[in-house]
């Protein structure tokens, strides 16, 4: 089992959340989030005076996969969210020790 | 405009001609005593105030709160951006082209006013002759605010703001001022009140010219520019009930001023049209709300809301010529009509009408021109007389609503592919996603 867990741009959520769909993904957490990475930030003026954004809204998504479908879904995510630009985001996959369904008590990838 | 220009015009040459056999020049209609009178000029400068309440800020909320939050902004800059820019076109030529005669056409007015030249505190016979020509442009200037900014709610979060400016700018050129002039011009062609009139029809406060025209106008741009992002996919819901239920309060409020003004005196017709209006409004508020409440199991603010403004468009029309009876009907086909054309042929159709500009406004505009002819009443009007008489008033407005909807479809349909050429309808659909606020007027609705 593993946590996949992207960092993309808010607004192409709904085409990775499909692209995911179509491969068979169930469920994910999606966050509303801001940061930075090699994007920084840029400077603004409003009504004259400068300031500088340096965390830029993004959108995490955040997925438990059994290890044979890894690949596959982080293919679909880093397929769908790709602009091109600078600013696409970063998908991170890491191990998961434990899952456990609440409502059944299900155990490991039975309950993801 | 109305019943009062016409009468009014009439005593205006009936004194010039008593005049004229003490044998003063002939210019002796000039020189009749044109007095202001204060009583009337206080209610008009009241309802002028309050029919720009009805945009700024009540038409923005009620439209700002039912758009989602990342686009809250977009719609307030709409309306700010409309209100200036329809007043300086109304300075410029506007007022001109609705209410000068100078051409001698029932289409359009003429060029005597542009500038507002000589437009001051001395009374227009022509239209109101008792209440300062000033008074009277700003009052009408107000509706010419309004209607385009009734169009934004068909295209809401999804038209840059560089194409609703130019769009703007050119419908009112190309079809309000024209409209105007038509319906509330004294030589207009579809001003019944004018003998030489080809259509005879009747519209007190703007139905046509107002609600058809914009809700017509509406349809076409929503068909030509297309869904919202997710349109059929996502919950694209309103983000603030309460905002848009503060919008609606504005709007009803404001409305007295709209209707009851349009008397352009504070005589018993603005009485009859203040009254009718509260009956039809508050009738087709809760004929809404019940109708909500047996179909669907709930009695939405948003149900409400769209009874009340349904009711207000409806009645508009009709405010000083039917009777009480007629208002409380005009109420319940208010709501009952407009009711179904959100909720059924919106959804059959498959068009993306974001705030119902066309449901409500267009639907209820069609439908309050029609009731007009039918329950047009003399005895709540005496001025209705002739008219009821003469039968067919009815058939003279459907007359007025064939061409009120063909000047506002052929307009938009033009306007919008010139508006499509040169700026482009759409932004793109990062920037539609991103919303609106943020990308095109750089600001945050709510920083939380």
């Amino acid at each position: 089992m593993k946590l996949i867990i992207a960092i993309i741009k808010p607004f192409k959520l709904e085409e990775v959340k499909e692209a995911l769909s179509e491969i068979g993904i169930e469920g994910m957490t999606v966050t509303e989030v801001k940061g930075f990475g090699r994007q920084k930030g840029h400077t603004e003026i409003y009504r004259g005076s400068e300031y500088t954004v340096d965390f830029l809204p993004k959108v995490k998504l955040e997925i438990v996969v059994p290890d044979e479908l890894v690949a596959k879904t982080a293919e679909a995510i880093v397929k769908s969210a790709k602009t091109g630009k600078i600013g696409d985001g970063k998908v991170f996959v890491v191990p998961v020790e434990e899952a456990i369904r609440i409502r059944t008590d299900e155990r490991g990838e039975a309950a993801v | 405009m109305k019943s009062r220009s016409a009468k009014t015009l009439r005593t205006i040459l009936a004194a010039a001609a008593g005049v004229s056999l003490f044998s003063l020049p002939a210019w002796a209609e000039e020189a009749a005593p044109l007095t202001v009178d204060s009583g009337n000029n206080a209610w008009l400068m009241t309802s002028t105030a309050l029919v720009l309440f009805m945009t700024l800020p009540g038409l923005a909320l009620f439209y700002g709160g039912l758009v989602r939050s990342k686009n809250v902004l977009s719609v307030l800059a709409q309306c700010l951006g409309i209100a200036g820019l329809v007043t300086l076109l109304w300075w410029g030529v506007g007022y001109s082209l609705a209410f000068g005669s100078s051409f001698g056409s029932g289409l359009v007015g003429g060029t005597e006013f542009m500038t507002l030249k000589g437009v001051a505190g001395v009374p227009n016979p022509t239209y109101s002759a008792t209440i300062p020509h000033a008074t009277f442009s700003m009052f009408q200037l107000m509706f010419a605010i309004i209607t385009p900014a009734l169009i934004v709610g068909a295209v809401a979060e999804r038209m840059k703001f560089s194409a609703v400016m130019l769009f703007v700018g050119l419908w009112m050129l190309i079809v309000y001022f024209p409209m105007a002039h038509m319906v509330w011009g004294s030589n207009g062609f579809m001003n019944g009140w004018s003998a030489d009139s080809t259509i005879k029809a009747i519209d007190f406060a703007g139905g046509t010219v107002v609600h058809m025209a914009s809700g017509w106008s509406a349809l076409v741009l929503c068909l030509m520019i297309g869904p919202r992002v997710g349109f059929g996919k996502e919950k694209l819901a309103p983000h603030s009930m309460v905002l848009c239920m503060v919008g609606t309060g504005m709007l009803w409020v404001g409305w007295y001023g709209f209707n009851a003004g349009s008397a352009l005196a504070a005589d018993g017709l603005a009485s009859l049209a203040f009254m009718n209006t509260t009956l039809a409004a508050a009738t087709a508020a809760f004929v809404w709300g019940m109708l909500e409440k047996m179909l669907r199991g709930h009695a939405s603010i948003l149900g409400f809301c769209s009874g009340v403004v349904g009711g207000l468009v409806v009645i508009t029309p009709a405010a000083a010529f039917v009777s009480t009876s007629g208002a409380v009907i005009i109420g319940v086909f208010a709501a009952v009509v407009p009711y179904f054309a959100v909720t059924w042929l919106k959804a059959k159709l498959k068009y993306d009408d974001a705030l119902d500009a066309f449901g409500v406004h267009g639907v209820g505009g069609t439908l309050g021109a029609l009731l007009t002819g039918i329950l047009a009443s003399k005895e709540a009007n005496p001025a209705l007389t002739d008219m009821v008489d003469r039968g067919g008033l009815w058939l003279e407005q459907v007359k007025a609503m064939g061409v009120t909807i063909v000047v506002a479809v052929v307009g938009t349909l033009l306007i919008g592919l010139l508006v499509k050429a040169i700026v482009g309808l759409r932004p793109t659909s990062e920037v539609e996603r991103q919303g609106l606020d943020i990308s095109e007027h750089g600001e945050e609705g709510y920083m939380l």
